[in-house]
């Protein structure tokens, strides 16, 4: 097919087949997104950053991540050290690439707990209302209630240091908002016509919540999570850098920042370079959840 | 068909719950078009969604087809009544295909031959195959609610009951779904209960009429009575001469 002919399958306004037209759908969300030049900016960013942990073996040596040379301590910036060493002479150029990998981890996995935890409790509770909205957003008060990263603290201390528990304590402290969002966007819709009308089609109560009213809350509640992602790295640097997130030698971001701290005024891209590692993804996520936002709004309007 | 016997509905519970209908009885034989007029908080709403189901009356016995319903309908009960709403722009989910729409009854009542009975729903409401893939806010008022006929058709029930269908609509285009629903009326068989204000709407499409007026049942009469003027109840008639003096002001 060609290019021209295949641009008119995809724009067709009248599909052949419910194929085509879902495939039609998806081209021009993906035109409207990218025609956004700050949305296209984030998505880029997060893809380079999935290459490269992918392909973290091939850009660096996977032995120069945890390798020390005690004669190459604290070099600068040269040809066998792009990015300098640091105070165990490790080539941070190397620790940085292996880096992206254990910040993606965390990333996904948080994402992974939150999202189902979050609307697990926040569509039950805004569409049942009552005693289970009560007993559930309760709870979900208690978890609001402590400051995040000194929830965070306590869980990962009690857990033990780790990049597992790391995520787990993230993880938990990260939900409630999520769970307060699903139930507010699931009350506006709960009465709604087109779910009267489902229930009068038959439809059964899971097929309503799951069918009807969470195809609606998702959009808000994945956005919401590309612009947490920022948050969610930074918690975890923070984790990372009290000692309770990822342990050394692992090259975790946060730690490379707190290594550096000490030499920070002579040395300073010890703690720079991870530093500047953590602000571009932040950005990237947090542009690619702006424009995910503004293509969802055209959708909606 | 549809009867009704001495149906409270109330709202809230125990003492403090609000009577939003008492005592309502009526009887609507198969095949016919039974409308029920009143002001807004008259509780013709609140009547029409105890037939439906989609509020549990009180008191009373709410027939249907010659079975009582139970507070639960199963899902053949949920199957001889469907409903169309007033409002075109609420009753279609707002992220689904005008085909995703008319899929979901199917696939729940188990019914085959999808790709035969979109295109031809879709074919009897006035639609054709470049709506199918459309999603609600890519078509007008009256096209949605052709939409919203489609999809309560499409599961071949015996009663429709439909709820101000052309009050959100333009006046051209109310006709339109007027005629539309005489029409499938008359192929279908279909026994229809209509709420709504306007008694030319009532008149256009109904052929008994019952009155509501603060959650009662007031008076049940004949649209050709109400045409020769002759009803027995005082808010009938305040109800004909406040139409008649906003037709003539029109």
């Amino acid at each position: 097919m060609s290019g021209a002919g295949l641009r008119a399958w995809l724009l067709d306004p009248v599909p052949a087949s419910r194929r085509q037209a879902r495939i039609g759908r998806w081209y021009r969300a993906a035109l409207a997104f990218g025609g956004n030049g700050l949305a296209m900016a984030g998505l880029l960013i997060v893809l380079a950053l999935v290459l490269i942990a992918i392909a973290a073996p091939l850009i660096a040596d996977p032995q120069a991540a945890t390798l020390q040379s005690l004669t190459d301590r604290l070099q600068p910036a040269s040809w066998a050290h792009p990015f300098g060493t640091d105070e165990l002479g490790r080539d941070i150029f190397a620790r940085t690439v292996f880096g992206a990998r254990i910040t993606l981890t965390i990333v996904a996995l948080v994402g992974l707990i939150v999202v189902p935890v979050g609307l697990g409790i926040g569509l039950p509770a805004g569409y049942f209302g009552g005693a289970v909205d009560a007993v559930l957003m309760r709870l979900t008060d208690i978890f609001l209630a402590f400051p995040r990263l000194v929830l965070a603290l306590a869980f990962a201390a009690a857990l033990g240091p780790g990049i597992v528990n790391a995520v787990v304590a993230i993880a938990l402290t990260t939900w409630p908002p999520y769970a307060r969002l699903a139930r507010a966007e699931t009350m506006t819709r709960r009465d709604a016509e087109f779910v009267q009308a489902a229930v009068l089609q038959g439809a059964s109560r899971a097929s309503i919540l799951f069918r009807q009213i969470l195809p609606l809350c998702l959009p808000s509640v994945v956005i919401r999570l590309t612009l947490d992602m920022a948050g969610i790295i930074i918690t975890a640097a923070g984790l990372g850098f009290l000692g309770l997130g990822a342990q050394p030698p692992a090259p975790e971001w946060g730690a490379m920042v707190a290594s550096g701290r000490q030499v920070l005024l002579d040395q300073w891209w010890v703690a720079t370079i991870p530093g500047i590692a953590i602000f571009i993804t932040s950005v990237g996520f947090n542009l690619f959840g702006d424009g995910l936002r503004d293509v969802a709004d055209a959708r909606g309007a | 068909m549809i009867r009704l016997d001495r149906v409270t509905v109330r709202y809230g519970s125990g003492a403090h719950g609000i009577a939003a209908a008492r005592d309502i009885s009526f009887t609507i034989a198969a095949g016919e078009v039974f409308g029920l007029v009143g002001e807004s908080g008259s509780g013709k709403s609140t009547v029409l969604r105890a037939v439906a189901g989609l509020l549990p009356h009180a008191e009373g016995i709410v027939e249907l087809a010659g079975e009582a319903m139970p507070r639960r309908r199963t899902r053949a009960q949920r199957r001889l009544l469907q409903m169309v709403f007033q409002d075109p722009y609420g009753s279609l989910h707002p992220s689904q295909t005008v085909d995703q729409a008319l899929a979901a009854p199917l696939r729940i009542h188990g019914l085959r031959e999808g790709e035969r009975r979109i295109a031809e729903s879709l074919r009897e409401v006035g639609l054709g195959p470049e709506h199918r893939f459309r999603f609600p806010h890519q078509l007008s008022g009256g096209q949605r609610q052709r939409v919203a006929i489609a999809r309560a058709l499409i599961v071949a029930p015996r009663i429709l009951l439909l709820d101000e269908p052309t009050s959100a609509l333009d006046v051209s285009v109310q006709a339109e779904i007027l005629n539309l629903l005489m029409r499938l009326r008359r192929e279908h068989g279909l026994t229809m209960l209509m709420v709504s204000h306007d008694l030319a709407v009532i008149a256009h499409l109904c052929e008994r009429v019952g009155v509501m007026q603060h959650g009662a049942l007031v008076e049940q009469t004949t649209v050709d009575a109400l045409a020769a003027g002759t009803v027995t109840h005082a808010h009938t008639r305040e109800l004909l001469e406040s139409s008649a003096r906003f037709e003539r002001d029109r």
